[in-house]
């Protein structure tokens, strides 16, 4: 063997060794085991749930403006002007400014100026302000927001305690959050607990509470002022639902509280402990102080008060809640208070399950339709070719082994539109082949030696080749760049499929070929 | 062995042949798609729920519709699927349209499903195989986003071709190309079948399969106006698609033979995946010699007529 073409054969066995590697790994535990070590399997293979929430980011804004609203009423007390926000639904990001007294709006300037509201828009007009947060503090809030709650279902599910879970950014739609969790396959419980939004506050009580929401409406007069709202709940353990009208900005919210633990009253019964931030502490603590004695607290979880108190002294950083819980409940409520809870609620948009034997049939027809068509294509190749289809059957099997070691090297997922790229890399992989071979035949026809066609031929075959898969790749890449799920499965084995393909079509065929023709000696004639 | 020795067809004499073929099952498929079938767009697009459940014994449909109707689940539609090469299965397809995953009741559907069959269908224990929920966020989402993955796969391939061979091969390879997506859709559209996200996987592959043939042939056709200056054009285009015919022949049949075990051995999951394939190799096969290529021709003879410069310029091939 010459030197170059047992470089070459070296080469061949030293890429294949690796890429077995890359689809075994150290052999342990059973071949199947081996294999599922290295080779993710996507969800629609293994089991499990794939589910795309949208995070309600509108509502974090709110909440900002909310509290912003509410320190700018107090500053602006002495000025006579008040703050409100005239939409809260469609424009939550604006605050307007009323200032009757028109000799005072350079005080209310100054106060605008404050570093508190740099992340607004501050516009003068009829008869006082208008704040529009800006574009960037937007953005900036929404990505916080967005990051806080993937922080947050990242460590709910933890705690539940699912293998390998997927919590990421989706690129698809905006605040959006894909969540996968294999081997889950009655998606119930995580479902709550993840959209759970934990969301607790402390809310200002301002007068009396109503029946229900028209005498409520009534009693204001026939209309909700801006900074109020009208929250349901019972205010006490065992009492009838009320409307109770609450200040709308709270004096304490979701990311305020520091810990929880589930624990018991005097009496025995299950409630909830908590400890605030030092900073929501201090917030707390002046409230508390100010308002000692007279005033009324609502505590609020997801939109509904469950215990209205009266402020009996200053409390700084501990407190708790009573709220009639059964244990499950004070255990998941701490649970989630603890893992933090959401700045945002959660809508889920999107939600796929498959279960584990739907998952191990896929698989086994994926395999059976994998092998019947590679068999095919085999015997054909040989049938056709004769000793050149030894070739392209080589090549061809190089193939496979390369792809799927590509697939365990890079931790890409294999699904089973997957698998069906795999296939179909089987039979576009062997056209190499059939090019490369027909153009051969042609040049022996013209009369060439062995070696002279098998070079012209693979010279020719190579223009070809090379705008066939540049152009298949350049697709594939938009489809990896852009698809999503099954797309983006399919995209990942098509292309792994043609790179290796490259290589093997065009090198390791050619490699036989030399090795061929140095045994029989150049003119020798070739089986093809 | 060898199908195709030397072939000497006149292709070029049979583009009015090509041409009538091509608008049949174009307008065939326009037509349904407009005025018959539609687009029948799975739960992936149109938003709504779907539920695979497999029953320990063959179902009865007529008893699980009853059972929804008890339960009061409307609109459903329920649907036997067939299991590997064309074996029943005890599996069935319950779907539900886009009011059943409203953003705000996301999970209703699914609930509902369960629970009708569990109270009213008592011929046989069942298991839940597989939800699909899309809300109507996510189903547009889905729909922008496989229209715009196609649209981009297909400026990507223009680009290339243009900067490899001349603007013109680019159209003609994308006029092909949308020809043969246009039929494979209208062949959705005329079967009545789910066009899925997977469905839309398997047409861009079959973008990229038929464009891979087209650009067999333009590479051909290259090489031999390099060799024949002389010759029309005319006379290069069908040199080179007998030059390649055995090729082409052969990887289709191939390629066809994997799509077919697909077809017969990868399940309800990959039906309408394999379906497409199947109706799109033997288009994309059609149309790399019946479309992309004529279209050069007649490209050329409008230039001549318009007195422009007759010939097509032939790209450099790559130097190895």
């Amino acid at each position: 063997m010459g030197k170059n073409l047992a470089a070459k054969t070296w080469a061949i066995v030293a890429i294949l060794v690796l890429f077995l590697y890359g689809i075994f790994g150290i052999p342990h535990g059973g071949w199947k085991k081996s294999i599922t070590d290295r080779i993710h399997l996507g969800l629609d293979l293994k089991g499990g749930t794939h589910l795309v929430l949208q995070v309600q980011v509108a509502e974090a804004i709110g909440s900002t403006t909310d509290r912003d609203m509410q320190a700018l009423s107090t500053a602006l007390a002495a000025t006579g002007a008040t703050a409100q926000k005239l939409d809260p639904t469609a424009h939550p990001e604006v605050i307007t400014i009323n200032s009757p007294n028109p000799a005072k709006n350079s005080d209310v300037r100054s106060v605008l100026n404050d570093n508190a509201y740099q992340g607004y828009d501050v516009q003068s007009s009829a008869g006082g302000f208008t704040l529009t947060m800006k574009k960037e503090a937007i953005r900036d809030l929404e990505n916080r927001t967005l990051d806080t709650s993937i922080e947050t279902i990242r460590q709910r599910i933890d705690s539940l305690g699912v293998s390998e879970p997927v919590i990421e950014k989706y690129g698809l739609g905006d605040n959006q959050i894909l969540v996968q969790l294999p081997g889950v396959d009655d998606p119930g419980r995580v479902e709550n607990i993840i959209q759970s939004t934990a969301k607790l506050e402390i809310h200002e009580v301002v007068g009396t509470s109503y029946p229900d929401e028209a005498q409520a409406l009534q009693g204001l007069g026939g209309m909700v002022p801006a900074d109020e709202i009208l929250v349901k709940g019972s205010g006490a353990v065992g009492a009838p639902d009320q409307v109770w009208v609450l200040k709308r900005a709270p004096i304490v919210e979701g990311l305020d509280f520091r810990g929880a633990t589930a624990q018991q009253d005097e009496n025995g019964r299950p409630d909830v402990g908590f400890t605030l931030t030092t900073e929501a502490g201090d917030r707390f603590y002046k409230y508390t102080d100010a308002n000692k004695g007279t005033g009324q607290m609502a505590i609020v979880l997801e939109n509904k008060v469950i215990e209205v108190a009266t402020i009996q002294s200053a409390i700084r950083d501990q407190g708790r809640i009573t709220g009639g819980f059964s244990q499950q409940q004070a255990d998941d409520l701490s649970l989630m208070l603890r893992t933090g809870s959401l700045p945002a609620s959660i809508k889920y948009i999107e939600t796929r399950t498959v279960g584990p034997s739907l998952g191990a049939a896929s698989i086994h027809q994926g395999v059976m339709a994998a092998v019947a068509g590679l068999a095919a294509v085999m015997i054909f190749m040989l049938i056709y070719y004769k000793g050149a289809g030894i070739n392209a059957d080589i090549a061809l099997l190089l193939n496979l082994v390369i792809l799927l070691g590509f697939m365990g090297f890079s931790g890409a997922t294999l699904t089973l539109p997957g698998i069906a790229g795999v296939i179909l890399t089987i039979g576009m992989g062997v056209d190499s082949n059939v090019l490369i071979f027909e153009r051969v035949r042609e040049e022996l026809r013209l009369g060439k030696t062995s070696a002279q066609a098998i070079d012209d031929g693979f010279g020719h075959a190579w223009n070809t080749i090379f705008d066939t898969h540049v152009t298949t790749i350049v697709s594939a890449g938009i489809l990896f760049v852009f698809g999503t799920g099954p797309v983006k499965g399919f995209a990942v084995t098509l292309v792994f499929g043609l790179l290796a393909n490259l290589f093997t079509a065009i090198f390791v065929s050619r490699v036989i070929f030399d090795y061929l023709l140095e045994k029989r000696g150049r003119t020798a004639a070739l089986s093809i | 062995m060898e199908l195709f020795r030397s072939s000497n067809i006149d292709w070029l004499g049979k583009k009015w042949l090509f041409l009538g073929f091509s608008l049949i099952f174009s307008i065939a498929g326009v037509f349904s798609l407009l005025f018959w079938h539609h687009l029948p767009l799975g739960v992936d697009f149109t938003g709504g729920t779907q539920i695979t459940v497999r029953f320990s014994s063959t179902p009865n449909e007529d008893h699980i519709r009853a059972a929804m109707d008890a339960a009061k689940v409307h609109d459903a539609r329920i649907q036997r699927i067939s299991g590997a090469a064309g074996l029943s299965s005890n599996e069935v397809i319950v779907s539900l349209p886009i009011s059943s995953a409203q953003d705000t009741s996301h999970d209703q559907g699914r609930s509902e499903v369960e629970n009708a069959l569990s109270a009213n269908y008592h011929d046989s224990a069942f298991t839940v195989e597989k939800v699909d929920i899309v809300g109507p966020t996510a189903g547009k989402q889905l729909q922008t986003q496989a229209l715009l993955a196609t649209l981009y796969s297909l400026i990507g391939m223009l680009i290339y071709l243009w900067f490899r061979f001349e603007l013109i091969y680019g159209i003609a390879a994308v006029v092909a190309v949308f020809h043969d997506t246009l039929i494979t859709i209208g062949a959705f559209s005329l079967s009545n079948q789910e066009v899925s996200l997977t469905v839309i996987a398997a047409i861009l592959t079959l973008i990229g399969y038929s464009m891979n043939d087209t650009i067999v042939v333009f590479d051909r056709i290259r090489e031999d106006l390099a060799e024949n200056r002389r010759a029309s054009l005319a006379e290069v285009v069908n040199l080179a698609i007998n030059q390649t015919l055995s090729r082409t022949v052969l990887t289709s049949s191939l390629t066809f033979l994997t799509a077919l075990s697909l077809y017969l051995f990868g399940g309800e999951v990959l039906h309408g995946f394999s379906f497409a394939l199947v109706v799109g190799i033997l288009i994309g096969t059609y149309s790399s010699i019946a479309v992309a290529a004529p279209m050069l021709v007649a490209y050329q003879n409008w230039r001549a007529r318009n007195g422009k410069e007759a010939t097509l310029p032939a790209a450099k091939p790559v130097v190895r």
